[in-house]
């Protein structure tokens, strides 16, 4: 019954975001203000509705309800209730449910929260936003239903994928969905803008917390799922260039420039036309992400099933939107008013710098995930396009942002001396060369590489931290008044200081696990002990363990450092009964920020366990950094001026408004 | 600076950066590491000893030999041609005889693999799709 009434919900949801797309555009277009109010009261129940669905189905999950085709597919009675909730979007079709809740939850926050918008172009935002919300509704109900049954209901269901039964199913996909759907909220704000044909340093200040928090999210997203396989594959990789992680990169990498450009707007109103088109770009590799990823045209552990009309579906989607948001920008980009002017050299050309290098960036990228595909389509020539290839095309680009970065908070606005910010630098410099040519004399493997890294990594960290001692005046004032002025800084600048600090950490983090990760390969019999990078670890035995559903067989391990116990580690091959699928669950003891990483392999034959060992050192750091990152745009999100400072607040004209 | 020059100079910047990235994607996509071979391209193209490539294939029947270590050889095989395979470290869950896989590594003067890397496919319905096509051109795809 409840199947029945989410199913309803959500077809009753799309009628309402085709509403909620005519009606408050009309009312916009006409000039009729209780049209253009039908938005908001639309949206928030659009929302509630899809909500109403989303947990009609979680509930069939919950319950086992077999009679759910999408719920026998992917789930089993014996599954832990955890996984049972989070099975409910580790399915395409479930996965889309949560793609479209997201959405509406963004638009109902626009309708809540955007009181203080001008009527026309919180009128526009929803209708953009309900036009996304239809055609992704429309294309759940027609292509990807996940309330279908089935007759007569089958005893038990098929289990979920075993890779997907785990934590990181439960945070993974929610946080990046809500890194990629929240910015439809930009991209919808950009398209009412071009609507509007008016674009100023208000319109910025309304995109920017948007951004900000869906930029948040999207970190935190990729650097869940990147630590996720790092620990579920069993083979220690945290990124593999494989065109799924390509597709949030891509976003993240055109979202961090949207981010940086939406601030020359808001404080010089420069960059007006670009800001536009970077929010469309962004939401468009969000959606070109959503259509790799769901349509098939790939092959990786996301796509769950392929089913060419999705593929099409998508594709038209995605179409229609980029081109018709691309279109409407060729023909009123020319409306918008240009914007002030500044020096080459100054906080706005830093962050011109910024923006250059990571769209670049992001089209290698975008490059070397899309031609493998176009390829094969023309040529039917099979190529894959990994690691090598973006070693040589996005690293040299990356590299001189990450020179770039300490310099561009210590310029100031319109016109900034170079010289004087170098030599604010110079101890952040000296010390980083310092680490640098360290490093090359004492680390033997990709020493180069090596030296480079950590150098620039220190340099981030370090101008970071100049950084935020310069605005406190450490050395010019008395401790005490600097401490003052430390906590009376914006919350900006702390936002600044930590992504780029995080940025430093995950810099660090992939130079030292790269460069200097070690290790070992062998055959261990129950007794036997090996050394690794100061530590021995003892293999103590194999012994059986039964699971809710699966069985496994766990490695148990001893690690010795200096003949003293340290810590045990546990490391397992599992098999999972429903879908008779093995599974190598890696044994990971974390040792301040590095790690101890234990794979087992299968049995020798002359007795004895095929074992794998990493020394990861300071691996934590490169998913710490991002979290930093994370906080880092969280704390901006709380910065007075983005708070309270929406700038053309009109007071509320209604007499009957009480004061208290 | 006036706003014409200021804009000459921003596009002058980007178009820089688009000209770096274009020659690094072209030099990149040419060299050879990004082209993923079977086993009967190794015989009519032969990569040079030492180069890094990432070959594709089924695991030959009877061909895989553990035991000797942590060492392990099998042979890969497109249905008329084999490659035979050393690899040393732990086989992903799904590594069978007769299942299709994709393994990197460099190639000895013998002809021999030295691989460093063996993906297997992640679940039942995982195939490297470039793969699967060759396969099912080859003819020697098996439907599960």
């Amino acid at each position: 019954m409840s199947v029945e009434l989410g199913h309803f919900a959500l077809v009753l949801a799309l009628a309402l975001a085709l509403v909620q797309s005519v009606v408050p555009f009309a009312g916009a277009r006409l000039g009729s203000l209780s049209l253009m109010r039908v938005g908001e009261p639309v949206a928030i129940t659009g929302f509630a509705l899809v909500a109403a669905a989303f947990a009609a189905l979680t509930l069939a999950y919950v319950q086992s309800d077999f009679s759910v085709l999408n719920v026998w597919e992917n789930s089993h009675s014996a599954k832990p209730l955890l996984f049972k909730v989070t099975g409910t979007w580790g399915n395409h079709e479930g996965s889309m449910l949560l793609w479209v809740l997201i959405l509406a939850l963004f638009g109902a926050m626009v309708a809540a929260f955007g009181r203080n918008l001008p009527p026309t172009l919180r009128a526009n935002v929803l209708a953009v936003q309900g036009l996304i919300a239809s055609a992704f509704l429309l294309f759940i109900l027609l292509t990807s239903n996940p309330f279908i049954r089935l007759q007569p209901a089958p005893m038990e269901g098929r289990d979920l994928n075993p890779i997907l039964q785990d934590v990181g199913l439960a945070v993974h996909p929610p946080l990046l969905y809500l890194g990629y759907v929240g910015f439809s909220i930009s991209f919808s704000f950009a398209v009412a803008a071009l609507i509007d044909g008016r674009v100023d340093a208000a319109w910025a200040r309304w995109v920017r917390p948007w951004t900000l928090a869906a930029w948040a999210f999207l970190t935190g997203g990729i650097a869940m799922g990147s630590y996720w396989a790092y620990y579920e594959l069993g083979w220690g990789g945290f990124w593999f260039w494989d065109p799924v992680e390509n597709a949030s990169f891509m976003p993240w990498l055109s979202g961090t420039a949207l981010l940086h450009s939406a601030i020359v707007m808001e404080k010089r109103s420069a960059l007006k036309i670009w800001t536009v088109l970077l929010a469309i770009l962004t939401f468009s590799l969000s959606l070109l992400g959503t259509f790799l990823v769901r349509s098939g045209v790939l092959t990786s552990v996301h796509a769950f099933a392929s089913d060419p009309t999705r593929g099409v579906f998508i594709l038209a989607i995605l179409v229609f939107f980029i081109g018709g948001a691309l279109a409407l920008f060729a023909i009123r980009a020319a409306a918008l008013a240009p914007g002030g002017l500044f020096h080459p050299i100054s906080r706005e050309g830093a962050l011109v710098l910024n923006n250059l290098l990571l769209t670049t960036a992001a089209a290698t990228v975008l490059v070397g995930t899309l031609y493998p595909l176009v390829i094969e389509a023309f040529s039917g020539d099979k190529i894959s396009v990994g690691e090598p290839f973006f070693n040589l095309t996005f690293v040299p680009l990356f590299l001189p942002l990450l020179v770039a970065v300490p310099f561009g908070p210590m310029l100031a606005w319109k016109r900034g001396d170079l010289l004087a910010a170098a030599q604010r630098l110079q101890i952040a410099f000296v010390a980083a060369v310092i680490a640098g040519l360290l490093a090359f004399f004492m680390i033997d493997r990709e020493a180069g590489f090596a030296a480079v890294g950590i150098a620039l990594a220190l340099w981030l960290l370090l101008g970071a931290l100049t950084d935020l001692a310069m605005k406190s005046g450490v050395g010019k004032v008395t401790p005490a008044a600097a401490w003052r002025r430390f906590t009376g800084l914006p919350m900006s600048i702390f936002g600044t200081f930590l992504a780029h600090a995080g940025l430093g950490m995950t810099v660090l983090g992939v130079v030292c696990v790269t460069a200097l990760e070690t290790e070992r390969i062998l055959i261990m019999e129950p007794g036997q002990s090996t050394d690794i990078s100061g530590y021995t670890l003892r293999f103590d035995g194999l012994s059986p363990f039964t699971g809710p559903n699966y069985t496994e067989d766990q490695a148990a391990f001893t690690i010795f450092s200096g003949g003293v116990v340290v810590d045990e580690i546990i490391s397992s091959k599992r098999l999972y009964t429903a879908r008779g699928m093995p599974t190598t669950e890696a044994g990971i003891k974390t040792m301040g920020f590095s790690q101890l990483y234990v794979s087992i392999g299968d049995e020798a034959a002359g007795g004895g366990l095929v074992v794998r060992i990493w020394w990861k050192p300071l691996v934590t750091l490169i998913w710490l950094g991002a979290l930093v990152m994370m906080a880092g745009g969280t704390v901006s999100l709380f910065d007075r001026r983005l708070r309270v400072g929406a700038p053309t607040r009109r007071r509320p004209a209604r007499s009957g408004e009480r004061t208290a | 600076m006036t706003r014409k020059r200021k804009r000459l100079a921003v596009i002058a910047t980007g178009m820089c950066f688009l000209a770096l990235a274009a020659g690094l994607t072209f030099y990149a996509l040419g060299q050879r590491t990004s082209y993923f071979y079977m086993p009967a391209d190794l015989l009519t193209q032969p990569a040079a000893a030492g180069e890094r490539i990432r070959l594709g294939g089924l695991v030959q029947e009877g061909s895989v030999v553990r035991g000797e270590g942590t060492r392990v050889l099998f042979a890969v095989t497109d249905g008329a041609n084999v490659i035979n395979v050393v690899y040393e470290g732990i086989l992903p869950d799904l590594f069978r005889e007769e299942q299709g896989i994709v393994t990197e590594g460099t190639l000895s003067p013998d002809g021999t693999l030295l691989a460093d890397t063996v993906l297997a496919k992640h679940d039942e319905t995982y195939m490297p799709r470039e793969m699967a096509d060759r396969l099912k051109e080859e003819g020697v795809w098996k439907e599960e």
